[in-house]
């Protein structure tokens, strides 16, 4: 018979704060292996490892920082499948601070294992050139829009060549949105004035992979601000917030890109800073905590923060501004993980759209489960990206709907090519999608 | 860090990867780790492999396998568990059962429901709730822990005052034995022949064998349910309502004891509508048919009130009602916004000592310079005392030990338990002299040699044992304060 080993144990002497090469993992103690959060997160619930569980991996950090373990492939692995979606933020009753532990886990990884070349070229690609650069971007949408109209795209998926493509580049591909007409890209005016009584004065953050791919959205939520007596601002020269990079463990980069965006938005004096994205929303809400150890930006970024609204939170503080129009459809809302968990916006835009006339909106299985997009989680890790994404679309057939409602561009991408991949045509739209054609109509 | 050779394990992952699979077997020392404890902290040990079954035939074989080579092995559900129960004592394989989860088969006329050993608790419910169906046993982890977990520890929860705990829900299981063998215990209707062997399996805490299948009894929801919020500014009006309640002859389905510093964390964690200000709050539960529920609510609602209630209300609607839930069942989750880690005590107790219990627990964990948390079911008479500490202060775990024993040995001599459906484990094995004498305990040694003749199944439980390879805090083996004190002996 073998004897358990006796395990070298945390040691025991007074409690020094934990932290992973200067980022605090302290949180790591508030956790108290209660396991509530289990069943509720995706990535234990598919595969029933405990190292792909919150806990499990609220563990892995702490044993990596209390130095019982080191940065193995393994540890790597399962923390690398973390879709840090946060749905165990939500369960979790001890208040663990998982967003913040994984995002310093991340960092440790970064630094210690930058990866291969294809890993850094990627990142290079992403969070260094394209994202802090709008104009890069859109140099890049160009070349998306030529492979598009000029059929090749549509060869390539016909063909099964997108399979023969070496890493996660299959995925990208089927993820390739349709990339709108010229006119929907063109940037939003610096201002759109308000309609009827005047509100509030409020900035809009642009962002910068929807802007190019998703500039209608943009559009949208300027109109349907402006019908409900807002001012919409769109300050130029905004670039990227930083979320990416912090979710990455690009965490220099997150630093510099915050600031910027502080800096930008502060300039307007707008009341409010409305986001559309779910990701980009939660972490500038998070600036500051990001910031905290730099004095002269903490209480900068702390005030910062409070200004940032989901644009359904700020606009379920009144009633919808009439006239709106029927929209006679059956729909069904999926709850962006950023927004529903990283927010806490749950309830906010169900009551936006139970106030469209004619809209039946119907219960989503698992509607606050993530949909495996995760930023760029579904080009890192398509496997499971892809069960996720899967469930997701057996839960939206069981409802029957006749639209997709959610608030999130990465979401969007995802559950459109989840559903292309069943051949269903069921269009997924921005909820201020939703609202502008109610008001349109009108 | 490995105890078995490194050739030896080499080829014990080949073999075990040949039954469930590559990706069914850890062995990375990172992924070990993560195993090393359940729900409570206190006790780590570390196993030789996790291998995860996907079906009986697979657990069957690993089981076998575990025979030839002689190597101790343990089921583990979703490790909620509050005792070590599922805790590789003695090193060996952990069987998770976490990807047998289906529902097997649901026969709504005879309301019996067949389910695999994995399935999270509450996942059975929204199974069947749809055609108006549900499990009763609701244990406050309900939305984490598995079924299988729950008959190993016979578990109960706050519909038990009324309903029972699991073994009166569970009509038969498929079980591999300790030797492998693949046998049905009881059956799928309510009268099984013979003896009531399933009977018998819940509650072994695993050491029986391990559960493949398991027939339970599905209930018709409730046509109507009435949840009751009373306030009190001192925790001794709450236990004295507990007592006025049960005298005045009244069922309710749940009487749901939670006190000041409760409050405050599950507040702080969902802001659940329970005032912080109060001493304690009960949560009363009534379920059952329409008629005549408002007149049992009033006479509650008196009870409460003539105990010096400072406040008593109904939950509005639904909602508030889930939300009064949620509150009490995260409580212990709850505890890491006020404690890093706490210690759960499980003792039962005639319901009029209350008073006297819970004063005692008081001065026992403030003599130890300790603090506690109180949130339990108080209908049943069952604490959980939650004793709050610091692992990485020296000296904290050797003093949260002692202050649980003493704690237990209050409950055993006011003629209660040390137990109630936490199950023994690891951390209580020591303590069973408290409540059984040398000859009950030989008793039940033969009952678990019958099931486990050769101890490799869940060995170091529920028995007081000589040897411990398990950690308990700093140091590897440390004596119970009872054993110092000559109180109890390891053999
Ligand atoms: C927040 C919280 C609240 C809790 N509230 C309650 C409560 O109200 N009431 C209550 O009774 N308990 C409660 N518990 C304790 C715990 O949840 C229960 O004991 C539960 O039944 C354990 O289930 P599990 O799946 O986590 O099992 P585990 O912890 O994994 O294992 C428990 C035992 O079951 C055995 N086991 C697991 N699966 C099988 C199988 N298939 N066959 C044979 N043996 C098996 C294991 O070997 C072990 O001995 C609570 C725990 C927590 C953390
Ligand atoms: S993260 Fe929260 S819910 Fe999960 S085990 Fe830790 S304390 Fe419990
Ligand atoms: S963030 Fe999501 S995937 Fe990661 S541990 Fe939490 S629930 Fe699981």
């Amino acid at each position: 018979m073998t004897m358990a080993p006796v395990i070298p144990g945390p040691p025991a002497t007074s409690p020094a704060p934990l932290a992973l090469h200067g980022l605090s993992v302290e949180g790591v103690n508030q956790c108290v292996h209660c396991g509530l959060c289990l069943a509720s997160c995706p990535t234990f619930s598919e595969l029933g490892t405990e190292m792909d569980s919150p806990r499990g991996r609220i563990f892995l950090i702490k044993s990596l920082a209390e130095g019982r373990i080191g940065l193995t492939d393994s540890t790597v692995a399962h923390l690398d499948l973390c879709l840090d979606c946060r749905a165990c933020e939500t369960v979790c009753p001890a208040g663990v601070p998982y967003g913040r532990l994984i995002e310093a886990a991340r960092a440790e990884i970064e630094r210690q294992r930058p990866g291969g070349a294809v890993r850094r070229a990627f990142r290079w690609l992403n969070f260094g050139l394209l994202l802090g650069r709008p104009r890069a971007l859109r140099a890049a949408a160009v070349g998306l829009r030529l492979y598009q109209a000029s059929g090749l795209q549509a060869l390539v998926r016909r063909s099964g060549i997108a399979r023969l493509l070496p890493g996660t580049l299959p995925a990208w591909e089927a993820l390739l949105p349709s990339l709108p007409p010229a006119a929907d890209r063109a940037p939003l005016p610096p201002l759109t004035p308000a309609l009827g009584p005047r509100r509030s004065r409020v900035a809009l953050l642009t962002g910068c992979v929807q802007s190019i791919v998703f500039g209608a959205h943009n559009q949208a939520t300027a109109r349907v601000l402006a019908r409900n007596g807002c001012d919409v601002l769109a300050p130029a020269g905004q670039g990227c917030c930083g979320a990416l990079n912090a979710h990455g463990g690009d965490h220099a980069r997150a630093i510099e890109m915050a600031k910027r965006t502080i800096e930008t938005f502060e300039a307007t004096g707008a009341d409010a800073v409305i986001v559309n994205t779910s990701g980009c929303g939660a972490h500038m809400k998070g600036y500051g905590a990001l910031l905290a150890g730099e004095p002269a930006w903490a209480e900068r970024a702390s005030r910062f923060a409070g200004t940032v609204q989901d644009v359904a939170e700020f606009l379920a503080r009144e009633p919808l501004r009439g006239p709106l129009a029927p929209v006679p459809m059956t729909v069904t809302y999926h709850d962006p993980c950023h927004v529903v968990h990283g927010q806490k916006i749950r309830r906010q835009p169900r009551h936006l759209l139970a106030q469209v006339p004619g809209l039946r909106v119907v219960d989503l299985p698992e509607s606050d489960w993530c949909c495996g997009s995760a930023g760029i989680y579904n080009l890192t890790q398509p496997e499971m990206a892809g069960r996720l994404l899967r469930r997701k679309v057996r839960n939206i057939e069981a409802t029957r709907a006749e639209a997709v409602v959610t608030a999130n561009p990465g979401c969007i991408l995802q559950i459109e090519a989840g559903l292309r991949a069943r051949s269903l045509r069921v269009p997924v739209l921005h909820l201020v999608e939703v609202l502008d054609r109610a008001y349109r109509h009108a | 860090m490995a105890t078995l050779a490194v050739d030896r394990k080499s080829a014990l992952r080949r073999e075990l990867e040949s039954i469930v699979g590559r990706d069914g077997v850890l062995s990375d020392p990172d992924e070990l780790l993560v195993y090393e404890s359940d729900g409570l902290t206190l006790f780590r040990a570390l196993a030789d492999f996790v291998v995860f079954p996907t079906c009986a035939e697979h657990v069957a074989a690993v089981v076998r396998l575990a025979n030839r080579e002689a190597l101790p092995f343990v089921a583990r559900g979703a490790g909620t568990g509050l005792s070590g129960g599922c805790l590789p004592a003695e090193g060996g394989l952990v069987i998770s059962m976490m990807r047998m989860n289906r529902v097997l088969e649901v026969d709504y006329d005879n309301q019996v429901a067949v389910v695999e050993p994995g399935l999270v608790n509450l996942h059975l419910s929204w199974a069947v709730g749809p055609r108006g169906f549900y499990y009763a046993p609701d244990p406050s982890s309900q939305q984490a822990c598995t079924i299988g977990g729950n008959i190993a520890n016979n578990s109960g929860g706050p519909h038990t005052l009324k309903y029972g705990v699991t073994v009166n829900h569970v009509l038969g299981l498929e079980v591999v034995l300790p030797d492998g063998e693949l046998v049905w215990l009881g059956g799928k209707t309510r009268d099984a022949l013979g003896y009531d062997l399933a009977g018998v399996f819940v509650g072994s805490e695993g050491t029986f064998g391990i559960a493949t299948k398991i027939a339970v009894r599905i209930l018709k929801k409730p046509q109507a349910v009435k949840t009751v919020l009373a306030v009190f500014d001192q925790i001794d009006q709450a236990s004295a309502a507990v007592s006025a309640i049960i005298a005045r002859g009244l069922v309710p389905a749940a009487v749901e004891m939670i006190d000041q510093l409760t409050i405050q964390a599950v507040e702080d964690a969902f802001g659940c509508g329970y005032p912080r200000d109060a001493a304690a709050a009960l949560l009363i539960e009534l379920d059952g048919l329409r008629a005549g529920m408002e007149a049992q609510a009033e006479r509650i609602v008196a009870a409460c009130r003539e105990s010096g209630a400072r406040e008593v209300r109904t939950a509005a609607d639904e909602a508030e009602r889930q939300l009064l839930w949620k509150g009490r069942k995260s409580a212990f989750g709850a505890y890491g916004r006020v404690s890093p880690a706490y210690m759960v005590m499980d003792g039962v107790i005639p319901r009029t000592k209350l008073p006297y219990v819970l004063g005692r627990v008081n001065e026992i964990v403030a003599a130890h310079g300790l603090r506690v948390g109180n949130v339990f079911h108080a209908g049943d008479g069952n604490l959980h005392p939650n004793i709050l500490y610091d692992p990485r202060k020296p000296g904290e775990e050797a003093r949260v030990v002692a202050a649980g024993a003493e704690i237990m040995k209050v409950c055993a001599e006011v003629g209660g338990s040390i137990s109630g459906e936490h199950g023994i484990g690891l951390e209580k094995s020591d303590f069973m002299p408290f409540i059984f004498s040398a000859a009950d305990l030989a008793f039940m040694q033969s009952l678990k040699a019958a099931f486990n003749p050769t101890g490799l199944c869940n060995p170091g439980k529920v028995f007081p044992t000589k040897k411990s390879c398990v950690e308990a805090g700093p140091v590897a083996y440390r004596p119970h304060a009872i054993e110092e004190r000559g109180l109890a002996q390891r053999f």
